[in-house]
């Protein structure tokens, strides 16, 4: 059984955790500088980028983006990963809807539902890999499936439109304060609680540890299962909180709502230098992942190119930012020896 | 539950497990998965019956045979190659965007007058660098799998997409639509059917019968082990990378003629049914088994429960949430027989001490 579990991984244990666990505090860096430049860029080309309506249109989106990819880098960090994000987006989405349309509950208690449903989902997902042991990649492959297909079964066919939803609803995707969205100012603070959380608490010490070196981890006495089981939970609770935030900002909802998120989500992970083989990165960087993803989709729009690259270039930009990950890690790895052995 | 049908199966799996880091025992492995393959023929017999009762006019016609066959041929030529992978412990989530592209591709050049026998071949060259561009990143740059190909998965949909935008190509030539879904004069069975059949006969000889086989189940048992003893592992995974990506983009031919139509969007979501396939088929997400009869077998299974399951009014939803269900059992039960296989075994050994002393004589012995 233990060689089963043992996921087969590229880096070596101490010197590459510690080179990519550099690289990650670079990325966040090197990532803020690239999307200050795309960012000027832009904005010479296409002067409404700086328009206000089209940086709250970008920021809120790139915060719903955000809030699933701190959930998704919670998971990557233990070395797994969840697949499922996009289909429990779109469940709690459509449910909420469902139920503010046919007034089965006030708006508040509908809202707290949706994230309920969030957790139960996410929860069924730490169940399946934690307790009954089903690697990642297929737990969260089945369940993708069959929480969309229950999405498809409460839907049938139908949709939920602006009108049927209560006055007033969608209107927090709209507001500021002081000029800030208040889906960024929710997105900043769940990035800055899930951060310290991982930083300062027993618990995030022992996500890192599960996803750097779960033999060393289980040998301290930390229950690897636990770890895995909450980090998906929290990453369904913050996928119930995107879906919730995705069907306030398109008032109109189907159940196809968030098709292809998940590969944004883990595009924004990875391009926020959380190393695929965990252990290593921050959910700032998978923030500033979003962010920089939602720039690329907004410069699309503006700069009138095709919306059909979109898709390729979460593709590339997974790609890139891995390879560059293990090619710096090595780099570094390779540097590291040389001087040890002058 | 009597004594003695139930010792010489728990001698047999506790005398495996220790010596499993070495190679299990050849005949606990078979035993194994003769068990799980008679399990399928069984639950394919059970649901052949049901059919035959809920709906005798229709579901024992040959006409059901080509639309049973014909619905799932796709998903099953590419679960053969994806039996390799998953054997030598990766995945490749990319084929479904493959088959996209190809099929895309495919549509363009016909409407831009290339002719088709030259777009095929086109096609079939791009699966191979396709796949050659997922073996590389994986085997040469030492990047799991799972990201690389979740990332082509992206990017191969992409292009398509580019390639050919929201329209659809048709009007294609008579001969080429009729290899869709035409059937072998005088038979009910499917052109399509063919070529799969050829591929599974060849891929279960390679991986049964030769030394190519025996390499990548070594490979996948224990990647360093195979290593050390002469397999090019690396080489092995770039091979098989190309083969995944060639044969996707022939499912893409053949899906492409199946509904005449060429489409960007083609395929979307069958990578869940080709990986639910190889699972059920018995192949181990953990490498180093499966067979290539199991993933068959487990083809027909879910053609015919789709086709049960179509012809008893069973909605399109529900019959996703159970391929859903039916990836994570397949997995969840080997996984809980061998648990409670190991329980006992570990249970005996306490009971009786030497027993457990001589254990590795017995291995031996066999």
């Amino acid at each position: 059984m233990a060689a089963e579990t043992t996921v087969p991984r590229t880096g070596g244990p101490g010197v590459g955790k510690r080179m990519a666990g550099a690289i990650a505090r670079q990325r966040e860096l090197s990532l803020a500088g690239l999307m200050v430049v795309l960012a000027a860029f832009v904005a010479i080309q296409a002067p409404n980028f700086l328009s206000a309506s089209n940086l709250t249109q970008v920021t809120v989106v790139a915060s719903i983006i955000a809030i699933a990819a701190v959930g998704q880098a919670l998971v990557i960090l233990t070395r797994n990963v969840d697949l499922s994000v996009e289909a429990m987006m779109g469940l709690v989405a459509f449910v909420v809807a469902d139920l503010l349309k046919f007034d089965v509950l006030p708006a508040p208690a509908a809202i707290a539902a949706g994230i309920a449903l969030g957790l139960v989902l996410g929860m069924t997902n730490g169940f399946l890999t934690a307790v009954l042991r089903v690697p990642a990649i297929v737990a969260t492959l089945g369940t993708l499936s069959i929480y969309r297909g229950i999405d498809f079964l409460i839907a049938g066919g139908k949709q939920v439109t602006l009108g049927d939803l209560p006055a007033g609803y969608t209107d927090p995707a709209r507001a500021t304060i002081l000029g800030v969205p208040i889906f960024v100012l929710i997105a900043i603070a769940i990035v800055v609680i899930v951060a310290a959380a991982l930083r300062w608490t027993r618990a995030g010490r022992h996500v890192y540890a599960v996803g750097s070196n779960p033999e060393a981890a289980s040998i301290l006495g930390i229950r690897s299962g636990v770890v895995v089981f909450g980090v998906f939970s929290a990453c369904g609770l913050l996928a119930g909180v995107a879906g919730v935030m995705w069907g306030m900002n398109y008032g109109t909802i189907n159940a196809t709502a968030a098709s292809g998120v998940t590969l944004q989500v883990v595009a924004a992970v990875v391009v926020g230098g959380v190393n695929i083989n965990g252990g290593s990165g921050t959910v700032i960087g998978a923030g500033l992942g979003a962010l920089f993803l939602g720039l690329i989709s907004n410069a699309l729009i503006l700069l009138r190119l095709s919306q059909f690259w979109l898709q390729a270039i979460y593709g590339a930009v997974i790609l890139v930012a891995v390879s560059l990950d293990a090619f710096l890690v090595r780099g570094l790895k390779r540097a590291a020896l040389a001087r040890r052995s002058r | 539950m009597s004594a003695p049908a139930q010792t010489p199966m728990a001698a047999g799996e506790g005398a495996a497990s220790p010596t499993r880091s070495a190679g299990r025992s050849g005949n606990a492995r078979l035993r194994g998965l003769a068990t799980w393959e008679t399990l399928l023929a069984l639950v394919l017999l059970g649901m052949l019956g049901l059919g035959a009762a809920t709906s005798p006019d229709v579901f024992l016609t040959p006409g059901n045979f080509t639309n049973l066959t014909a619905a799932l041929m796709e998903v099953a030529i590419m679960a053969l190659p994806m039996t390799l992978i998953i054997i030598v412990g990766d995945i490749d989530l990319s084929v479904e965007s493959m088959l996209g592209l190809s099929s895309a591709v495919l549509g363009f050049l016909y409407a831009e007058g290339v002719p088709l026998e030259i777009g095929i071949v086109v096609v079939l060259a791009m699966g191979a660098a396709g796949g050659l561009f997922n073996g590389l990143l994986i085997a040469r740059g030492g990047l799991p799998s799972l990201v690389v190909t979740l990332g082509t998965l992206a990017l191969f949909r992409g292009l398509a997409l580019v390639v050919l935008g929201p329209r659809g190509i048709s009007k294609f030539p008579e001969a080429f639509t009729d290899f869709g879904f035409g059937t072998v004069p005088g038979t009910p069975i499917p052109w399509p059917l063919v070529v799969l059949a050829v591929i599974a006969v060849v891929l279960g000889l390679v991986l049964h019968r030769t030394w190519i086989g025996r390499q990548i189940f070594a490979a996948g048992r224990n990647k360093d082990a195979a290593r050390y003893s002469g397999v090019r592992v690396q080489r092995m995974k770039v091979a098989l990378f190309v083969l995944s990506g060639t044969i996707a983009a022939l499912a893409g031919v053949i899906l492409t003629a199946r509904f005449a139509s060429a489409r960007a969007d083609a395929g979307q979501g069958m990578t869940l049914t080709v990986v639910t396939m190889v699972l059920l088929g018995g192949v181990s997400i953990y490498g180093g088994r499966g067979t290539i009869p199991g993933v068959v077998l487990a083809a027909l299974t879910l053609a015919v429960l789709g086709n049960v399951l179509r012809l008893a009014n069973v909605s399109a939803e529900l019959q996703s949430i159970a391929i859903g269900l039916l990836l994570i059992v397949s997995v969840v039960i080997p996984s809980l027989a061998r648990q409670v296989s190991s329980v006992i075994g570990s249970a005996r050994r306490d009971r009786q001490p030497p027993v457990g002393v001589a254990e590795p004589g017995e291995v031996s012995s066999p």
